[in-house]
């Protein structure tokens, strides 16, 4: 039954599910998932940036560092956290807190889920494309596991600037794509309102991502998209998190690396 | 004559192309001959106009020292794009006869006064210099190629940022691209970046950025999101010099901004710093 309803929706649906204001955000996985997070902020550079949050996690025993983009729900807390926008400190702190994962000896964990990097006047001030450039870069060598956790939208830059990791997983609902349909459209179709055409090009669902060799495993949703069940939706990427993080801290450190970067070299060769 | 009727302006003097050029810049008319001898930089503004890979190489390195790598790498169709003005396919491939060569950047083995590197070069004129498949797998194999040689390894963009039309491949390979050169840094070789204009989105934030030295051309435009996209953010209206290398060295992201003419004795100056 959930299946039939899963197969009808077109690439477009999805991307509203992916939106839904109800959708979980990283606070119901820090409540829901996590049986323990102690926040750490800042950059130590700027500032700390609430669109990106970070800290030592707790995960059904497992130690980790676990750092997010931050959507609020509601007005206030979506002003806050310039709706899941990150700036550059945002960048530098999920930076500061990776380094302390390696020296740590914790896995990482990361949940995208982002419009994109704010594309605002500051942030080029602080240097948005350093920010991001600088994390692909030292994400590609960190010595100890990353799991990655597409969970609503991964936007572009903003989402892969902490989504480069040994393992990628996607929410069955969520999308990840190199620009927004909208933004897509309104350049190559000249046509703002042909996003749903371009949604489908795109080819930015779960799916089609798996598909491409881009991510390594769907998370399912409960029928009707994870805002359904919240309960139930957590669950199941705590099940997924868990399952990767033990396959992954068997692999030696060198060699984790050393598959990191055949991971990514072999994207984009057909 | 009645205000409504349009003057004749006169087409009796209309400079023909093939004697001159326009400046983009400050628009006054420059003698072919001299815009070619300056490099494509006007000598009334002292603009700095984009030039085709093959002919930085020719700027930047020793005669006849440049030899390709990897030609045969070229553009990947993994999504099978058409949009409204037709297949990305048949784009690419006319891009390939337009630039005369195979993506977006152009990879080769060559001397900068006589020290050995690894060079790779962005031409905007591929499809606005986009970071396709092909580009990120030339990259990829030149940063490889650079540790394999023990050579600095120099990569001068020009790029308005990832490849759409290769949707989330496009966007992969900027962190297939940080991972290279995250190796060659490792490695202790020289990695120098020289933004050219433009050097913008998914190639500004990646390889581009992430230089030992991040070098620029005067005024060549430098950023993460484009100008309009940030206007219609905030609101406002963005000052003029928003952007350019000027704005970005004062930033604190560029270590130089070099003119064209001195570029390769600065990058000789800086390899030999570095023990080359």
């Amino acid at each position: 039954m959930a299946k039939n309803t899963q197969e009808k929706l077109s690439p477009w649906d999805i991307v509203q599910i992916a939106r839904h204001a109800e959708r979980p955000n990283i606070a119901d996985y820090l409540r829901l998932l996590c049986d323990d997070f102690v926040e750490l902020h800042g950059d130590r550079l700027f500032g700390d940036d609430r669109g990106m949050i970070g800290g030592f996690a707790t995960i059904g025993g497992e130690k980790v560092v676990l750092i997010g983009h931050r959507k609020g729900r509601g007005v206030e807390e979506n002003i806050e956290a310039n709706f899941g926008m990150a700036s550059p400190e945002g960048y530098r702190k999920a930076m500061r807190l990776m380094r302390l994962a390696e020296k740590y000896s914790l896995p990482v964990v990361t949940f995208v889920d982002t419009p994109g990097a704010y594309p605002g006047s500051e942030a080029e001030a602080r240097g948005q494309a350093e920010a991001i450039a600088h994390n692909l870069e030292f994400m590609s060598t960190l010595k100890t596991p990353i799991v990655v956790v597409v969970t609503g939208e991964g936007g572009s830059g903003g989402a892969l600037g902490i989504a480069v990791g040994d393992r990628i997983l996607m929410l069955q609902n969520a999308v990840y794509s190199v620009i927004s349909p909208e933004g897509c459209a309104s350049i190559l179709w000249r046509d703002g309102t042909k996003a749903a055409l371009a949604a489908e090009t795109l080819k930015i669902t779960a799916d089609s991502l798996k598909g491409l060799g881009i991510i390594d495993e769907i998370v399912p949703e409960p029928a009707g998209g994870a805002h359904a069940d919240v309960t139930a939706a957590v669950a199941a990427v705590k099940k997924a998190v868990l399952a990767n993080l033990a396959v992954l801290k068997k692999i030696p450190l060198d060699k984790l690396v050393e598959q990191r970067y055949a991971k990514f070299s072999a994207m984009g060769r057909f | 004559m009645a205000w409504f009727e349009k003057s004749a302006e006169a087409p009796a003097r209309v400079p023909t192309e093939a004697i001159w050029v326009v400046c983009p810049g400050c628009k006054a008319y420059i003698a072919k001959e001299a815009w070619r001898a300056a490099d494509k930089v006007c000598p009334r503004c002292n603009h700095h106009d984009r030039l085709a890979c093959r002919e930085r190489v020719a700027l930047l390195t020793d005669a006849g020292s440049f030899k390709e790598l990897n030609a045969e790498v070229s553009f990947n169709d993994p999504l099978k794009f058409t949009d409204s003005s037709g297949a990305y396919a048949d784009k690419a491939k006319a891009n390939i006869a337009k630039a005369g060569v195979g993506e977006s950047v152009l990879t080769g083995t060559a001397a900068i006064d006589k020290i050995p590197v690894v060079l790779a070069v962005m031409d905007f004129k591929f499809l606005g210099g986009s970071l396709g498949s092909g580009t990120g797998e030339r990259i990829l194999l030149a940063a490889e190629k650079a540790i394999a040689l023990k050579r600095p390894l120099i990569i001068v963009s020009a790029s308005g940022g990832a490849r759409m039309h290769e949707g989330i491949v496009s966007l992969m390979q900027m962190a297939k691209t940080c991972a290279a050169i995250a190796r060659v840094k490792e490695a202790g070789l020289p990695y120098l970046s020289i933004l050219t204009d433009p050097t913008t989105g998914g190639v500004s934030a990646s390889y581009a950025m992430v230089g030992d030295l991040n070098i620029s051309e005067p005024k060549a435009l430098i950023g993460f999101a484009g100008r309009r996209v940030i206007e219609q953010t905030i609101k406002q209206k963005l000052p003029d010099d928003f952007q350019t290398a000027e704005y970005t060295l004062a930033h604190g992201f560029l270590d130089h901004i070099v003119p064209r003419k001195e570029m390769k004795a600065f990058l000789a100056k800086v390899l030999r710093y570095a023990g080359f």
